[in-house]
């Protein structure tokens, strides 16, 4: 079975950490991190590279638009 | 396979719209402003429309929207936004023109203009976010305010003796005979978002098809007005915000 491959690339300079993706990831795979940004704000990542399954749930409902979405279809 | 494999093999499957621009918005953390105005750039992109766009923006925390959409903006007086719409549209009749309008503009300070407007039946869309209270000026009580709120001016809570009760502005305009799509929607989930969109759509293309008036409401969150967090304003308008405000079309005259 094809299996689909996902990955997302944070604008972390532009996220605010409203915490919006994480709770919206279908493979609990977001975090806020420890470290903030230059605004003040514990920006968000993707913590598990492997998991990522390519939905788009967290850029879908990110408010500021800070998650661009990738995804591959793996042959297997 | 690595990250950097995966971007450069793979397809983009989401990206913000090109025309929300890279400014950074003003909004508060979490705000349902943002996705909304990410909902506009995109059904305007898919529509082809972007040289065509005109947006009238409001008084009210969106009153900036001008600066993070690239399409034609002009900004009206407090509630006037309908009004100015009116006049554009009929003006140049090949444009689409919409408003975008919170609860404290649309159905208090332009209460007159918004239903006269629809009643009209002007070839425009209105685009109401309701988040039941004055999110802007510090969550002071709305028209929309929910019965028992607790707001900066009803701290113990909206009274129906003192203050009266909740306005249902997309009820009324779904009542009036110029309206052609009336629709509530939200956008707390991905689903929800995704409903929104088809509802800004068909709004849009109503208007531009010149089928009559248009109004979307997206009941939304304020958490720093309701002092909350994010998530737990989405819980809490899922939890109290749609009995008062039921989602769904409330009238759409191409489903007759």
């Amino acid at each position: 079975m094809a299996k689909i491959r996902g990955t997302i690339v944070v604008n972390t300079e532009r996220c605010k950490g409203c915490n919006l993706c994480v709770v919206a990831c279908p493979v609990h795979i977001i975090t806020l991190q420890k470290e903030v940004n230059r605004k003040g704000y514990n920006y968000a990542q993707l913590i598990n590279e492997e998991a990522c399954i390519g939905c788009a749930s967290c850029a879908t409902v990110c408010p500021d638009g800070c998650i661009e979405v990738y995804k591959i279809k793996m042959d297997k | 396979m690595t990250k950097e494999e995966i971007i450069s093999q793979g397809t983009l499957a989401y990206k913000k719209p090109t025309l929300l621009n890279d400014t950074q918005m003003h909004y508060c953390p979490g705000c349902s402003h943002g996705v909304v105005h990410k909902l506009v750039a995109e059904v305007i992109e898919e529509m082809g429309m972007e040289d065509k766009a005109l947006g009238i923006s409001p008084v009210g925390c969106a009153v900036f929207i001008y600066k993070y959409i690239d399409i034609d903006w002009e900004e009206a007086a407090h509630g006037r936004a309908p009004a100015l719409a009116t006049a554009m549209k009929r003006l140049w009749n090949d444009r689409l023109v919409f408003t975008y309008q919170g609860d404290g503009d649309l159905a208090c300070i332009g209460t007159g203009e918004t239903i006269h407007a629809l009643n009209r039946g002007e070839n425009i869309t209105i685009i109401f976010i309701n988040n039941a209270i004055y999110g802007m000026t510090g969550g002071q009580m709305a028209p929309t305010t929910l019965m028992g709120m607790k707001t900066s001016t009803s701290p113990f809570g909206r009274d129906a003796k003192l203050h009266g009760y909740p306005l249902h502005i997309t009820e009324i305009a779904a009542t009036l005979e110029g309206t052609a799509y009336v629709s509530r929607q939200s956008v707390e989930s991905v689903a929800a978002i995704r409903k929104a969109k088809k509802a800004i759509r068909k709004a849009f293309d109503y208007s531009m098809a010149g089928k009559g008036s248009n109004l979307v409401e997206i009941v939304s969150t304020c958490n720093s007005g309701w002092k909350m967090s994010p998530e737990k304003a989405n819980e809490w308008m899922k939890e109290n915000m749609f009995d008062y405000y039921p989602k769904g079309d409330l009238k759409d005259i191409g489903a007759e």
